[in-house]
């Protein structure tokens, strides 16, 4: 069909997206050779430059030696908690998703539809009319300003996209698989043990990269109701960015962003298939 | 539970304890729904329900009317976050819908290395907002960014400070933006462009048409549905923009990249005015109403076509 030889317009094909991929790649490359030079480097010069001797130290000194506001520890605390925060809420969201969408797909109640649209309208209503509510539930139950306080919050919420995810596949599965094991006697956990999880691992897949990137990136929630040392990393870069306006120190905060971003950017490199599949699964709601 | 009538209770079983039984069951699929609906529905009335109160730092009841929506709707702060996210939504959507469909039909064209041009243009949708915030800060400050870089290479003339310009300041935000989803745009239009039915372009080609031609009267009309869907969720996250911003200019210099968002937080959480505050959250998703509704209302009419067709 269309062929594959270099005339002149495939040449200006190949140099308009080669002109786009290097203005994507512009502001990665610049920040990874930014963590490799030293603060007075960049302060003679730009942001934009070779490094003239690579600055390793930067990635020492922004992991466990960087201050932020009172604290020198760098952003290795705040690397745990948003660890300690996205891997239990993201286990948990799409279990309990999983459990969920089979429920509402397969094993039809009463009302069924009618919850499943309400959890759905959680992927449009505006986070912040949730946000005085949650601070308040929060600190009722005396979870504000800690790590559970955020995975409740993330495993909740999470719950509106697992279910979504889940459902939709679910219902591709054929319902004689279902009422067959029925017959034979076996019950919820059964069917979903024995049938259902052992065809899942495509959507549970997609579910867990997509939960990961959502509450790894997560901000707002984060900033709200957390403070100090119990921000994740999102919160931390910011408080990071603030504190150093007087004293700029590119080059370690440059380490410190592809610190913050490489849990995300490595989940994409080896997961992209999968991390697409659930943008697009997001996009057609 | 539908099943209940199917599984029948076993001979010797009580009711109830086929109940307990189960009760793991009904905990597992209610628990979580029940609590996320419950959450949802809940938390937004009461949020409504505090827009109407005289609360300020802490919530209270009474009744002030719309006092708190004329408040909000009558400061500044609102006045300069609404005409920005007007000017940001459509710059926005518009530039990023354009970006999208060029590098998706560029990707179409049978080239090498589309694997790799996709994973790069795809990649900053995997970066939180905060760190593409954090790095357009740099590369647009004047003091250290692209302005500094062409000063210190003799172009002494180059001016770019938009970002501590007021007038301009919000294009840094679209700049930003742009960068960030321009490739969610690409992959959805790529699948689109990808879906057409080769036959149809076949007989287009059969027909005389040329490229140009085959793309604007036989493949792009297809996109419709795709394009819509497209400037829908762009626009949501348009209209719910925070990190990006707080990362970016923080709502300034001043307060001219003030957008609904920030104007929330503020509210609530900086000048303890809760009332306003929730009215301004109402005001936001009756914006993002402004455009879901539409949207629904014509999903609806597509479902309803297909059924038909």
């Amino acid at each position: 069909m269309r062929d594959r030889s270099f005339t002149p317009g495939r040449i200006l094909i190949y140099l308009v997206v080669t002109l786009f991929a290097a203005g994507y790649l512009a502001p990665l490359v610049v920040v990874v050779l930014n963590s490799l030079r030293t603060n007075e480097e960049i302060a003679q010069g730009s942001m934009i430059g070779w490094p003239q001797h690579l600055a390793w130290g930067n990635y020492a000194l922004a992991w466990s030696g960087f201050c932020v506001a009172e604290t020198c520890s760098g952003i290795r605390p705040y690397m745990l908690n948003s660890a300690l925060i996205t891997i239990p809420a993201t286990i948990v969201s799409t279990l309990l998703g999983a459990v969920a969408g089979y429920a509402v797909s397969l094993w039809r109640f009463r009302g069924d539809n009618w919850i499943y649209g309400i959890v759905t309208l959680g992927l449009f209503l505006p986070q912040q009319m949730r946000l005085l509510p949650w601070t308040i539930v929060l600190r009722d139950i005396g979870l504000i300003n800690t790590l559970t306080g955020l995975v409740l919050i993330h495993t909740i919420q999470g719950l509106s996209f697992t279910v979504l995810f889940c459902r939709n596949y679910y219902i591709a599965i054929p319902h004689e698989l279902i009422r067959a094991a029925r017959i034979d006697g076996a019950g919820f956990f059964r069917i979903f043990w024995r049938i259902i999880l052992p065809l899942s691992s495509p959507i549970l897949i997609v579910t867990v990269i997509w939960q990961f990137t959502h509450i790894w990136n997560e901000f707002l929630f984060g900033v709200t109701f957390t403070t100090g040392q119990q921000q994740p990393v999102t919160a931390a870069l910011i408080a990071l960015s603030a504190a150093v306006a007087d004293i700029p120190q590119h080059g370690v905060q440059s380490a410190a962003v592809i610190i913050a971003a490489l849990p995300t950017l490595l989940i994409y490199l080896f997961g992209g298939r999968y991390f697409v599949r659930g943008l697009t699964a997001g996009a057609v709601k | 539970m539908t099943n209940a009538a199917s599984t029948a209770t076993q001979p010797g079983r009580s009711a109830t304890s086929e109940a307990v039984r189960r009760l793991p069951e009904y905990l597992m699929i209610w628990v979580p729904l029940l609590l996320s609906a419950a959450h949802l529905i809940s938390f937004s009335i009461w949020t409504i329900w505090i827009s109407f109160t005289p609360s300020t730092l802490i919530p209270v009841s009474g009744w002030v009317g719309l006092r708190n929506y004329t408040a909000v709707l009558a400061s500044r702060n609102w006045q300069i976050a609404f005409d920005n996210l007007l000017l940001f939504g459509i710059a926005f959507v518009l530039l990023s819908l354009i970006t999208g469909l060029l590098l998706a039909i560029l990707l179409d064209q049978r080239i090498r290395g589309e694997n790799v041009l996709r994973t790069i243009f795809l990649y900053p949708l995997a970066v939180s907002f905060v760190v593409t915030g954090t790095v357009w800060s740099w590369l647009l400050n004047p003091g250290i960014g692209i302005e500094k870089l062409a000063h210190d290479l003799g172009w002494t003339a180059f001016h770019f400070d938009w970002l501590v310009n007021r007038d301009m300041a919000i294009w840094t935000i679209v700049i930003a933006a742009i960068w960030q989803s321009s490739g969610f745009a690409m992959a959805l239009f790529l699948a689109g462009l990808r879906s057409v039915d080769a036959d149809i372009i076949k007989a287009a080609q059969i027909d005389g048409a040329g490229p140009i031609r085959t793309y604007w009267r036989v493949i792009l009309p297809t996109l419709w549905p795709i394009t819509i869907t497209v400037v829908v969720i762009q626009l949501q996250f348009a209209i719910s923009a925070f990190d990006l911003v707080r990362a970016l200019t923080n709502g300034g210099p001043g307060i001219a990249t003030q957008l609904p968002a920030l104007v929330v937080y503020d509210l609530m959480f900086q000048r303890s005015q809760l009332g306003r505050g929730a009215a301004a959250a109402v005001l936001m998703l009756l914006i993002l109403l402004a455009v879901l509704l539409p949207y629904a209302a014509w999903r609806y009419v597509q479902r309803r076509q297909a059924n038909h067709a």
